[in-house]
């Protein structure tokens, strides 16, 4: 008995069937689970766009968060080519993300345009607004971007003059908690609150800088205090607010919307 | 050896045989996951419903396991649990699974887990294994438990996100420990939790291995 158990045909079998019987389980769990955790993950981005917007909190339950969302935010695809509102896309079920990968709708950026390093751009992507009797009062932007381990996705709000910021957070990523993972400290995204994207020459100026931002100077309005421990997660965060803000991002949409031609 | 009783599987590993307390085991998740109450209750039963199915399972099958790969196999049942557990909880709890974050997926190499289906699901019968498990789980809860009622109550003056002792910062009187809040803390009170439970439980109590021996040195060398 026991030296037929330990066989080689038989540790082949017993191998083969106990990794079958465990990838059907798995696959299982997996494939029968997946229209809730899809649904799980679009909430959650309602829910961190409403709060960005600082129109809600975590405490809200599902219902609120998307009743919320249909009232108040408009979502609206935006042509980065043209930097103009497009309808070329459904806002609701157009996946900005996904196109990134599809040659048709996306370009590859060059290594010196690339600086938040995410290879490709998609052409069209959706951003999201909060109007007030017919007004711009919040215009939520979609940002992402490489940070130490992991791409950083999350959104940046500006208020009606298109320069103040309104709210900025990340909604994924997976940098290191405690260190790189304090980018979603509340305190220090509150810090972000108020600075301005754009320095005198219209130039995307902010910035997340090493150590704490000195008041005094003149550049303090464009700057961040960097998060301690997590220079790399600080330097890529730069990088990606001003690619989303600049030329290759929503540079010219956000142009186009202040002359009121978008 | 005579086979252990239901009960005593079920109940010894809470005080008598504490994972945590006696064997030592788990300690990473137990720092990691226990700076609120939520938190641990969800990692307590998560790893008790792994520890006490892939026991199972693993007791289930135990006479087919050849030997020199019995390692793999049950860590491929362990690992198959416990994505299903993490699929559950994506689906089920998104908020806290994105707290949880990697430990969820860090049960597969707690040492509890295997320390169980190494050491009494290979030997033992389904049911009893199963049982084991779920005592096991139960001495790891009730040290999880302890720690993230003591941690967030004293760090934070909360309990499950309810506000227990009002903070300073929020106009209350509560001037909160910090460091409770921190991973290291949790080394502190497991150390004074393991020394309370030793001198409760004597039996416990380790042979030192050496005893440092008087001080030998001549007045000269002064």
């Amino acid at each position: 008995m026991s030296s037929q158990r330990e066989s080689t045909t038989r540790t082949l079998t017993v191998a083969l069937l106990v990794c079958l019987v465990c990838s059907v389980f798995v696959a299982g769990a997996a494939v029968a689970l997946r229209p809730i955790q899809v649904e799980n993950r679009l909430l959650d981005k309602q829910r961190s766009i409403l709060s960005i917007a600082g129109l809600g909190d975590a405490s809200m339950s599902g219902a609120q968060v998307k009743a919320e969302f249909d009232k108040r935010i408009k979502a609206r695809v935006v042509d980065l080519e043209t930097g103009k509102f497009s309808d070329a896309q459904d806002p609701i079920t157009f996946d900005p993300l996904q196109s990134s990968k599809d040659p048709a709708l996306s370009k590859a950026l060059k290594g010196s345009e690339d600086i938040a390093s995410i290879k490709r751009r998609e052409r069209y992507s959706t951003v999201y607004m909060v109007e007030h009797d017919g007004q711009l009062d919040t215009l939520i932007i979609p940002v992402r971007g490489y940070g130490l381990w992991s791409t950083l996705h999350g959104f940046v709000a500006v208020k009606g003059d298109l320069n103040t910021v309104a709210g900025f957070g990340f909604y994924e990523h997976g940098e290191t908690p405690g260190l790189g993972g304090e980018v979603d400290n509340p305190k220090w995204r509150d810090l972000w609150l108020g600075k301005s994207v754009f320095d005198s020459n219209d130039k995307v100026a902010i910035r997340v800088i090493k150590g704490n931002v000195d008041r005094s100077s003149a550049t303090a309005v464009n700057q961040i205090d960097g998060l301690a421990g997590a220079t790399l997660t600080s330097n890529g965060v730069t990088h990606l607010v001003q690619f989303w803000l600049g030329e290759h991002g929503f540079g010219s949409f956000i142009e186009h919307l202040r002359a009121g031609e978008a | 050896m005579s086979q252990p009783t239901i009960k005593q599987v079920l109940l010894d590993p809470i005080f008598n045989n504490n994972p945590i307390g006696l064997q030592i085991l788990g300690i990473c998740s137990a720092l990691a996951v226990t700076s609120n109450l939520k938190t641990a209750l969800v990692m307590s039963i998560a790893l008790t419903l792994v520890t006490a199915f892939s026991s199972m399972f693993i007791s289930m099958i135990r006479k087919q396991i050849p030997s020199s790969i019995r390692m793999i196999v049950q860590m491929v049942i362990i690992a198959s649990l416990v994505i299903v557990v993490d699929q559950v909880l994506k689906a089920f709890a998104y908020s806290l699974s994105k707290q949880l974050s990697v430990f969820v997926g860090l049960i597969i190499t707690n040492c509890i887990v295997m320390g169980r289906a190494e050491a009494f699901a290979m030997a033992n019968p389904p049911v009893l294994s199963f049982f084991d498990g779920i005592g096991n789980g139960l001495g790891y809860s009730a040290m999880l438990i302890v720690l993230g009622i003591i941690r967030e109550l004293f760090g934070a003056g909360k309990l499950m996100g309810y506000t227990i002792l009002p903070v300073v910062n929020d106009g209350g009187w509560y001037l909160p420990n910090g460091m409770l809040l921190l991973p290291p803390s949790a080394f502190f009170l497991i150390g004074l939790i393991i020394w309370g439970l030793r001198m409760w439980k004597k039996e416990q109590l380790e042979q030192p291995d050496f005893r440092i021996a008087a001080h030998s040195q001549e007045k000269e060398a002064y």
